[in-house]
């Protein structure tokens, strides 16, 4: 957690609201109270100002095991994409990318168990991406390092326990099991022929090597166990691992697409201002109107519809016509004393609190209010149903859509505060190979910007109009 | 959910959403299965008390007691496979208990029932399984498996001996008889298949949770259901609730807000790290809010913490930081509803018990996976936590005592939680406010403010 820095903490007077003598501070941008260890002196690790403990002290290593095309690549990204979102860096090292970097792929005959050269080479390359992760838990603050190999031997996996007890990391396993022909046909289909390692093959030659490769790792595969068509969990032992079991079981792959949209323009909007329980302005009935025929003219299936419990969005939600669900957790990031104030006049009463925000977006919380960061621990339930469900339009808020893009498109805490959810505009997300295909539709009625960009000088000594260059128009 | 009548209705607009949307639409029947003394009606009732607690209407029909009403209890005889006369017995009861959950969900608004019983035959779920398609209901079997004989002995020890149905006898003659008992069931017993049951939604625990096998979760409810029982432990430890110490909001009668201790405060914080040690916990967790009142407290106890901003206080939205006199000056109308409601009634621009309920919800979770906890935190929060705990309902839980300056020691014991209050000597003043006669939106000032407490 970065501290704001020594200068700017020995000039802000402290909260001194109580009359006997105070013990405790509050630190500005996250306002977590901390002890005050009197002018000076700040120990920046005395204290991880996070919404929630964090509860990984080893690190992990989650190692993913099972034949090629059985979804290692596709749970290793997901899983890795979803502890990064909730804040637990994780990272994928994916052993072929390592292999491609030594060695240009000929054949699947790389991959016969009796090709001792080739086996040296691989051995190698798995050596090379156990020392990545050691890099990445002792230099870059890594906590979850998801191994992406098939590791289906006995062999090599006692060798990474060994290895991982050696550092004193945790080790949990996820292997994935199918022999259902069908689906490993279509895996092949959707990310294997379009690997680096097929570039100059046609499909059907492809296919077919690849086939033969599956073929040679199937001959010593040796699963952890040998069920199918289930979730075998063996002890896990904290929170994070439980937290991962609870993903792996909700996700799903049925084709499906999710809808995202910000209520309708409202009369706060309009004005300028932040926050609030305002209804729509008579632009923004009209684009829920919009988004009602437009939800028509694609013909979903079931379609779910959520909305939070604030009135633009659930009047957006009326015009659809369809039966919708209030989540209070998708309501809009609370600003605290600022709610319902212009930029101008959050400039012109909390000038400090308008800069700290701006040097650190994602982790700025207004006074008795909230952070983005706080704001991704309360979407975690509507990311772990949108995981369960199908077809689902979630009409929300802007801070809200952010967070829940940031999710769905795999981007940092540092992007997730500036990205781009303008009105009247609906987001159509559909999960396609490793990601997610994004269209933008834009329903034709205008609306105002809400969107301010980080402006140059986010200094506490700025002046006003350096702070509130960027801010949008507004009646 | 209860509506309240169509005048209240009427004159307040309509805020009746719960915090998250219902989930369960056909109604789920959890059918346990495994051998006497495999913890079935130990996770039948820990889940129960979980779902109602999370706002999902659940129920416990343990087959056992539908037994002991027909027929009292003379030997393991009873349970003999070719005992014909007691098999048509058992057959009733099954059925009388099928009937009531056919009561519950159609007529008593349950969502969840949980058939706490053997079930150890395949004929037997096969027939559970037609009933529950015929009324439209989805199962969901979570069956207990153990072959570890000291958890076995542990658990009849605990709660089998001295059961109703071993009244009259002495431990040994109650073991030997439960013992010959579990060998009845042993002859006929037939675990849920692999290869057999893969259609049917289930999940197997082994040995008390060090592996599960999980089938076909189907749905929101299952998989909530399956987080929670990998979540939970048998292992003995105790968990410690504490409010903040006593704070200058307190004295003064204000709600809400973030104030620092009292001195009375700082020296109850002191008297709860003394107290602490004292009880030579082993690996103590302790966990705080974000407000400046709890990690006060906590920084006296000399051990380190992690404050949970979901252990914060109430929100009470435009009534913060008012005292009761004020906010009946100021919103007597809001201040009548919350008389009438108390559990679901938000707070203009705050919460309501309900929300807080839910934002709860995974300190719940981390505090089942822990072992021994210290929690410092706020009335209200407290009163969540605690219903939790000891099972109190939604019309209980706004009004447990929570007084300042006391700790709540409780320790897990058979089917429900033991509890110890330890007030330690350190004068503070009361924060409970009762529910008054009036609670009529027209009652006088006087009728409001009569239950408020005394300050400064």
């Amino acid at each position: 957690m970065e501290l704001p820095n020594m200068e700017y903490m020995m000039r802000r007077r402290c909260d001194s609201a109580d009359q006997e003598k105070n013990e405790l501070t509050q630190t500005p941008l996250l306002k977590i109270w901390v002890p005050w260890l009197g002018m000076g002196c700040c120990k920046p690790n005395r204290r991880r100002g996070s919404s929630v403990p964090q509860f990984t002290n080893s690190p992990t290593l989650i190692v993913m095991v099972g034949l090629p095309a059985r979804g290692k690549t596709y749970i290793s990204k997901k899983l890795t994409r979803y502890l990064n979102w909730i804040g637990v860096p994780t990272k994928v090292f994916n052993l072929g990318q390592y292999r491609r970097e030594v060695q240009s792929y000929k054949s699947f005959e790389f991959f016969r168990p009796d090709n001792e050269e080739a086996m040296q080479i691989r051995k190698a390359c798995a050596s090379n991406a156990l020392k990545d992760v050691v890099i990445y838990f002792s230099k870059e603050h890594g906590q979850v390092a998801v191994f992406d190999a098939t590791n289906t031997t006995r062999e090599r996996r006692v060798s990474i326990v060994s290895f991982a007890k050696e550092k004193g990391y945790k080790v949990f396993f996820v292997e994935s099991i199918c022999d259902d022909p069908d689906i490993i046909a279509q895996n092949i289909a959707d990310v294997k022929v379009s690997s680096p390692d097929y570039l100059n093959c046609d499909k059907e030659e492809a296919l077919a090597d690849f086939l033969k490769r599956i073929e040679c790792y199937k001959q010593t595969y040796v699963p952890l166990d040998d069920e199918k068509d289930r979730y075998l969990v063996n002890c896990v032992r904290d929170h994070i691992q439980s937290r991962i079991v609870y993903y792996l079981m909700n996700i799903h792959v049925t084709p499906r697409s999710i809808y995202l949209s910000r209520h309708g323009e409202s009369n706060m909007n309009l004005l300028g201002r932040i926050g609030g329980d305002s209804g729509l302005s008579p632009r923004g009935h009209k684009y829920a109107t919009a988004l009602g025929t437009f939800i028509k003219s694609q013909h979903i299936k079931d379609l779910k519809v959520w909305t939070s419990h604030m009135k633009r969005t659930i009047q957006t939600a009326e015009h659809l016509g369809i039966p919708y669900e209030q989540w209070k957790a998708l309501n809009e990031i609370d600003a605290g004393v600022c709610e319902e104030m212009t930029y101008e006049e959050i400039q012109d009463n909390h000038p400090e609190e308008f800069a700290l925000r701006d040097q650190d977006k994602y982790r700025y919380r207004y006074p008795k209010g909230e952070s983005y960061e706080d704001l991704v621990h309360r979407l975690e339930p509507v990311i772990m149903e949108l995981e369960r469900q199908e077809n689902v339009l979630v009409v929300c808020h802007q801070a809200v859509m952010r967070c829940l893009l940031a999710y769905l498109l795999d981007k940092t805490s540092d992007e997730l505060p500036y990205l781009k959810c303008p009105l009247h505009t609906a987001l159509k997300l559909t999960p396609v190979a490793y990601g997610c295909k994004v269209e933008h539709v834009f329903l034709n009625i205008e609306a105002v910007n809400t969107h301010r960009e980080r402006p140059g000088n986010v200094d506490v000594s700025r002046d006003p109009e350096e702070a509130l260059k960027t801010i949008p128009d507004h009646f």
